[in-house]
């Protein structure tokens, strides 16, 4: 057995302390929840460009013409990529966290099962729109 | 529904001086963003490479901008909530959390009330 780590600068007590995070191997199900907390926060942002893109349609053609020379553009397209990764993701895992606080769900293999479905939920939703969003590209005035 | 204890709903207050408040508004409108977000993610898609036009026609639509305005109202509660949980998590410092967590609910009621006018002037255009 390793010799116990030393107490913080500080510390009252001499006793072992818990390893730090970076020192834990990252796994499915802490990655997913960190990633709940991230995709959040994203969202919270992209309200800005939801915001900014419903006022610019209300104000007139030259102000929305801004923001959809900014959409068209590869950090538009990068940023609304990001967004519905985002929101799909947070969408499946929120489900998920709705499951959890009805009681539901948390032996350790449902936990993965379910975190495997968010994973792959978030994949399959982002494909699907992103198909459909380049049909109607094609097709809408 | 309450899912406060009888001694917690008799004193009114929880040790945060609101109970299960905050982490029931958080829920509901989580439950309401599922339909909504879906039905907000398939307009979009539907609007990919639209003109000015064509959102205005979108936009203009009772259903469109009733919708419209739930999808702004339920995701901003929700983002605000959710953001003064993270800030509560990691900002430590006592002025700088209030303020911060002042800012983000302002800038929520401000962003809505924007988007709510914004969606409102398009759909009563006449």
């Amino acid at each position: 057995m390793p010799s116990d780590p030393p107490a913080a600068a500080g510390s009252p007590s001499s006793r072992p302390l818990s390893p730090h995070l970076q020192i834990y191997k990252p796994q499915l199900t802490s990655v997913l929840s960190i990633t709940h907390r991230l995709t959040g926060i994203a969202l919270a942002v992209g309200t800005l460009l939801l915001v900014w893109w419903l006022v610019a349609a209300a104000v007139g053609p030259r102000a929305f013409w801004n923001v959809q020379q900014f959409l068209r553009s590869w950090i538009g397209y990068l940023f609304l990529f990001g967004w519905s990764v985002a929101l799909f993701y947070h969408l499946a895992n929120g489900v998920r966290h709705l499951i959890w606080d009805a009681g539901y769900g948390f032996e350790l293999k449902t936990v993965y099962l379910t975190g495997w479905t968010v994973v792959a939920a978030t994949v399959a939703l982002t494909v699907l729109a992103w198909l459909l969003a380049l049909f109607f590209i094609g097709v809408n005035p | 529904m309450t899912m406060q204890t009888p001694l917690g709903r008799v004193r009114g207050l929880g040790s945060a001086k609101e109970g299960v408040t905050h982490w029931w508004a958080q829920r509901v409108t989580a439950v309401a963003l599922v339909p909504l977000s879906l039905w907000f993610v398939a307009s979009i898609v539907r609007l990919a490479g639209a003109d000015h036009a064509l959102v205005l026609a979108w936009l203009g639509s009772p259903l469109s901008a009733a919708m419209m305005i739930l999808v702004i109202v339920a995701t901003l509660h929700h983002a605000q909530l959710g953001l003064q949980v993270v800030i509560e998590d990691y900002v430590h410092r006592e002025g700088l959390k209030v303020a911060a967590i002042l800012l983000i609910k302002g800038t929520a009621i401000l962003l809505a009330t924007a988007a709510i006018v914004a969606i409102l002037k398009i759909a009563l255009r006449s």
